[in-house]
């Protein structure tokens, strides 16, 4: 298409002013209103008890939903990848189950599940408290989460073939021996990029976490949980302007990782 | 990675007969199981709690919950707002899209990049973000809060990626050598567009349309500031659902639930029935 310099200017104008008003004008006054009053007011705001308590928390749920969605998630994309067993189709579907899911559903879900007067009630009964307590923050956590290691993992691991595991096995290879030294090799920037994804949602999650907290400040409250509460139960925008800037920041790196994480996967 | 199966099906089932006597399937049987069991512990016995506490008072029951006035209004309101959404997404996306592969210009590859922030951010951010621009505290008074419109931004806000992001390898693979005879036979741009290049990217316009029309029906953290959630007014689907389980109402937010599950589910499956079909015809 031979395109006038007018249309074409006026088409950039058109997507770059559209991209200006719905994203960088409000970025940009977030981080303005964060910082206005000087970094002294911004570093009280992050680091109140109350704010403290909540990264810790955010990062808790991180540690512990990393690592099990990393094992869970790469048997599920092996046994997707090179298995071949009745159901497969079904546990395919249900891999992508999570995407299709409101937080909110995710949620309600949960309750309804492990919930006192859920299935699991009797858990409750027993004094093991799911619901509005640490573990059902994991539990939606990890619900959401779900699909990101599998479905970076199992492209990764059809492109590999597996032809090099066979011949370890071949060559009296134990199992776990070619994994270690053949499979994970082959699929640690794939692996790389669903563990960032996983951390990012992990950070970000709210919905879902929001129904099966008790959103208890300083006990079982999360990063996004805090902004939420600063603003609607405290009126206090500046301290949520401040804490919405810190999750701001770690989507940044989070996205800066996913780049770099990019490229290398393209290079391999 | 479904191309990647279909593509060397043969392959793939002699080698299937050959790996089960050296490598045992990769995880085996028990990762097999492993991989089941925690799929249904984490996802599949939470959802299906919610459709047995739908169906508690039997499928009139949910009916009922689904149909009352203010669960029929939210439900309304989030198909209404969604559908909107992804046309504007349709139409904003396929620009965006267009400029990026198609225009050079300074910045461009910071453009690029911040077409996917809306994904990495925390969508209560988001609320929040939106809110300061265009909610009371606004410096240049564009009040919204609580008003349908700013449904609509957040919601434009959260699903900016999807249609982009579909559009553009379509847009770098498109056929210029037809638009070139085109051009060279007269056509002029708009012909162009609408004759070669729009039917090119419908599956992959159809595809974010949908992927956008499912996120925003779910939706909650970025409406759940600007929004207000009045009544009847701009509560969505998921707000409802939420205050429903604030007030002890379980089979009614059950039941608001496995309307939004189903109209997900329905939007997604004629997603891949769609895009099954012109890849068919493609090949055909």
């Amino acid at each position: 298409m031979a395109i006038s310099r007018t249309t074409r200017l006026s088409l950039r104008t058109l997507a770059l002013g559209y991209l200006f008003v719905l994203v960088m004008v409000p970025l940009g006054l977030i981080l303005y209103r964060t910082f206005e009053d000087g970094l002294g007011a911004f570093w009280e705001q992050v680091t109140t008890p109350a704010s403290i308590s909540a990264i810790q928390m955010s990062l808790l749920i991180v540690a512990i939903v990393v690592p099990l969605n990393v094992i869970f998630g790469l048997v599920t994309a092996i046994a997707l990848a090179r298995g071949n067993f009745p159901g497969r189709g079904l546990l395919q579907a249900v891999v992508d189950l999570p995407f299709a899911v409101s937080p909110v559903v995710v949620g309600v879900s949960l309750v309804l599940l492990w919930g006192v007067r859920g299935w699991f009630g009797g858990l409750a009964e027993a004094g093991i408290q799911i619901i509005f307590s640490l573990p059902g923050m994991v539990l939606a956590t990890i619900f959401v989460t779900l699909p990101f290691v599998v479905r970076e993992v199992e492209p990764v691991l059809h492109e590999i073939g597996d032809d090099q595991e066979e011949a370890a096995a071949t060559l009296g290879a134990r199992r776990w021996q070619t994994f270690w030294r053949i499979t994970l090799p082959s699929i640690r920037w794939g692996l790389a990029y669903g563990v960032v994804l996983t951390v990012a949602r992990a950070l970000g999650e709210f919905g879902a976490v929001l129904v099966v907290s008790g959103n208890v400040p300083g006990e079982s409250q999360t990063l996004t949980l805090l902004v939420h509460a600063r603003y609607i139960d405290d009126h206090n925008v500046f301290g949520a302007y401040a804490a919405s800037t810190v999750l701001m920041f770690l989507a940044l790196v989070a996205l800066f990782l996913m780049t770099i994480l990019n490229r290398k996967r393209e290079d391999a | 990675m479904s191309t990647v199966v279909q593509a060397r099906p043969e392959s793939g089932a002699r080698r299937r007969g050959r790996r089960a006597r050296s490598y045992g399937g990769g995880v085996g049987p028990l990762g097999i199981g492993v991989a089941t069991l925690w799929l249904s512990i984490i996802v599949l016995l939470p959802l299906a709690a919610v459709l047995a506490k739908s169906l508690e008072d039997g499928p009139a029951g949910l009916w009922d919950a689904i149909t009352a006035p203010s669960a029929r209004a939210a439900l309304i309101l989030t198909v209404a707002i969604s559908a909107v959404v992804a046309l504007i997404n349709v139409v904003v996306g396929t620009l965006i899209a267009w400029v990026l592969v198609r225009d050079e210009f300074p910045g461009k590859g910071f453009v690029n990049a911040l077409i996917d922030l809306p994904f990495a951010l925390p969508t209560i951010v988001a609320s929040i973000v939106l809110l300061s621009l265009y909610g009371p505290n606004s410096p240049v008074d564009i009040d919204l809060y609580a008003t349908r419109p700013a449904l609509v931004i957040a919601l434009l806000f959260v699903t900016l990626p999807f249609v982009v992001r579909s559009v553009q390898p379509v847009l770098i693979e498109v056929d210029r050598e037809a638009e070139q005879a085109a051009a060279s036979l007269g056509a002029g741009n708009w012909t162009i567009f609408r004759r070669i290049v729009l039917p090119a990217l419908v599956p992959a316009l159809l595809g974010g349309a949908g992927l956008a029309f499912a996120r925003a029906i779910g939706e909650f953290g970025s409406v759940v500031l600007i929004g207000g959630g009045i009544p009847r007014e701009t509560e969505v689907a998921s707000q409802y659902i939420a205050k429903q389980i604030e007030i002890d109402r379980p089979e009614s937010a059950a039941a608001v639930s496995v309307a939004l599950l189903i109209i997900a589910f329905v939007v997604l499956f004629a997603l891949r029935l769609a895009a099954s079909r012109t890849q068919r015809h493609e090949r055909g």
